[in-house]
């Protein structure tokens, strides 16, 4: 069961904010889909090691050559705003948490 | 040819036909480029504005037949918005890779579909522009998330569409609307460019009118990419399917998937059985196989996909593209930005990706998961010592009607049931169209081990040509 205080909790580190009526149906729901994905704990998986890829793939690694990447100004393009040739975002310090 | 004649073309027809110098590839767009615009399904987001102002070079294997393509795929100068209200208007300055690598074959954009918002959902009501109506019947969706593909390649719109699918989300759309649907073994196609939902479950792949389409557009899609880390070469190249027998071929139908309690409708499992007596005729052995932890495969999903999903949608936080909504502070903005820019159920997901990834729960979840996914795929591998193919419905129902399972997330993650095995082991799997249920369409699924892509696409074929689906439901509720 997801109570309303994690509810808020997991919304503060995903930064989401939730209105009350949210708060209410996302504990109800969180709660009964935990509760399904839950059976897997009944699964003996001792010494199961867990995927972490599921084709072999062999090292990726490539040489450090430089390439040409995308020009600054092409991608600023589509930032909300841009100041001296980067993106332009609030003051940390300011408002908020 | 009318227009309409030329959007009854299958796309290995128009190829043929413009090879043959009897259509123009402006002229094959131009009827497609009427038909989306015209559509009422809401299929497209956006439509070309004309044919490319270059024409396919001689030669080029498409032929210039277009191609429409899943929002979230990144078109250069074009929106690609993943239908979310976050990206609204979005125009990237690059190009995925395999967009790209299927323009220079010869298939030029003709329009963006409309799909479940970040590819979150199974019957594309999450997206920020509006539900796709199926084209069988109106009342009812057509799938998710690759819904707007889906329903334009069967309604006749588009020739063929490309789609993701990351727990079934090309497989499930294309059996609603009685199309062919293929999901390749995962790294096969170029993640690169395509807006992330799940990195380690995201591939793409075509939806297409018939099995030859789905083996024509997969032969220009795979292939490494040096931009993406994960891909794979596809050995050897992608066949022409020509299979009109399937003797010596074993198919394992999972007791776990398909059996009693499985909540495969009644419909759909008399359908599905009609298909298995049609292989028997054609030479195939059917068989019950075990797939033990299959059943504990959509946990596993749910858990794994929106821990990555709320790993990537972090990115969207107002700094950089898309939506910003300022209140005073940084976090503040975040904040604000996140919560006005994302529709419901993308917040339900990176919520329960959050949780489960958040200190003290990450054993208990991601890390279990992780480990049913081996079993799971280490099943799929047992199975393939005795069988070609594992088969099952794709869905548990057919298409049901728009609004009958929003208010409950938990009814709507089990239509995944069948599809999403697969997508957690990494392996190819297709949906053709068989038959119909109260006059809907029902798909049939066949899986193969990791590079079976061929061997899938000649056994389907083979089926194909035996059920004989009849398209012309869809075209005809217009």
């Amino acid at each position: 069961m997801i109570d309303r205080e994690q509810v808020l909790h997991v919304a503060r580190l995903a930064r989401l904010e939730l209105s009350e009526d949210e708060v209410g149906h996302m504990s109800e729901e969180l709660s009964k889909i935990l509760g399904h994905i839950e059976k897997i704990g009944e699964l003996d998986l001792m010494g199961v090691p867990p995927t972490t890829h599921v084709v072999e793939v062999p090292s990726a690694l490539r040489p450090d050559e430089p390439e040409p990447s995308l020009p600054v100004e092409v991608a600023l393009a589509s930032a909300p705003a841009v100041a001296g040739g980067g993106f332009l975002v609030p003051s940390p310090q300011a408002g908020g948490e | 040819m009318t227009a309409s004649d030329l959007t009854r073309l299958t796309a290995v027809e128009a190829v043929a036909e413009i090879e043959r110098g009897d259509v123009a590839p402006s002229e094959l767009f131009e009827a497609y480029r009427a038909a989306a615009l015209d559509e009422d399904l809401n299929a497209y987001l956006w439509v070309a504005e004309g044919p490319p102002a270059q024409s396919p070079p001689d030669g080029a294997p498409l032929a210039g037949v277009p191609l429409a393509v899943k929002d979230l795929f990144c078109t250069e100068g074009v929106p690609s918005q993943a239908a979310s209200k976050i990206l609204e208007g979005y125009r990237p300055p690059y190009t995925a890779s395999v967009v790209a690598r299927l323009a220079a074959a010869g298939a030029p954009l003709l329009g963006k579909t409309n799909q479940d918002e970040f590819a979150m959902g199974s019957s594309n009501e999450n997206s920020a522009f509006g539900p796709v109506l199926n084209p069988w019947d109106r009342t009812r969706v057509p799938g998710g998330s690759s819904g707007g593909s889906a329903a334009a390649v069967a309604a006749g719109s588009a020739p063929w569409a490309l789609g993701t699918d990351t727990g079934g989300s090309i497989r499930q759309p294309a059996a609603l609307c009685g199309i062919v649907g293929l999901k390749p073994t995962y790294g096969t196609v170029s993640r690169y460019g395509m807006i992330a939902f799940a990195s380690s479950l995201d591939q793409a792949g075509p939806l297409t009118r018939d099995v030859s389409d789905a083996a024509l557009l997969l032969r220009h899609m795979v292939g490494r990419d040096a931009r993406d880390s994960t891909s794979v070469g596809f050995p050897g190249a992608v066949g022409t399917p020509t299979a009109e027998r399937l003797d010596g071929i074993r198919l394992g139908v999972p007791e776990e998937l398909v059996g009693e309690g499985s909540g495969v409708e009644p419909g759909v499992l008399a359908a599905f059985n009609a298909t298995l007596e049609l292989a028997e005729e054609l030479g195939a052995s059917v068989e019950t196989c075990r797939l033990p932890h299959a059943p504990h495969a959509l946990s596993a999903y749910y858990v794994i996909a929106p821990a990555e999903a709320s790993s990537n949608l972090a990115r969207f936080d107002g700094v950089r593209y898309g939506l910003r909504v300022e209140d005073g502070g940084l976090v503040g903005m975040y904040t604000k930005t996140r919560s006005r820019g994302f529709g419901a159920e993308v917040k339900r997901r990176i919520m329960l990706g959050t949780y489960s990834l958040s200190s003290g729960y990450y054993d208990a979840y991601y890390g279990r998961a992780q480990r049913v996914r081996t079993k799971i795929s280490a099943d799929f591998r047992a199975a393939f010592e005795n069988f070609d193919f594992v088969v099952t419905p794709t869905s548990p129902s057919v298409a049901f009607e728009l609004g009958s399972k929003t208010d409950d997330p938990l009814a709507m993650y089990l239509n995944d049931f069948c599809t999403v095995p697969m997508s957690l082991a990494g392996i190819p799997a297709i949906s053709i169209p068989n038959g119909l249920s109260e006059g809907l369409p029902t798909g049939f699924q066949m899986a193969g081990p990791a590079f079976s892509e061929n061997r899938i696409l000649d056994a389907a074929f083979a089926l194909e040509q035996a059920i004989g689906f009849d398209h012309s439901g869809a075209r005809s509720a217009a």
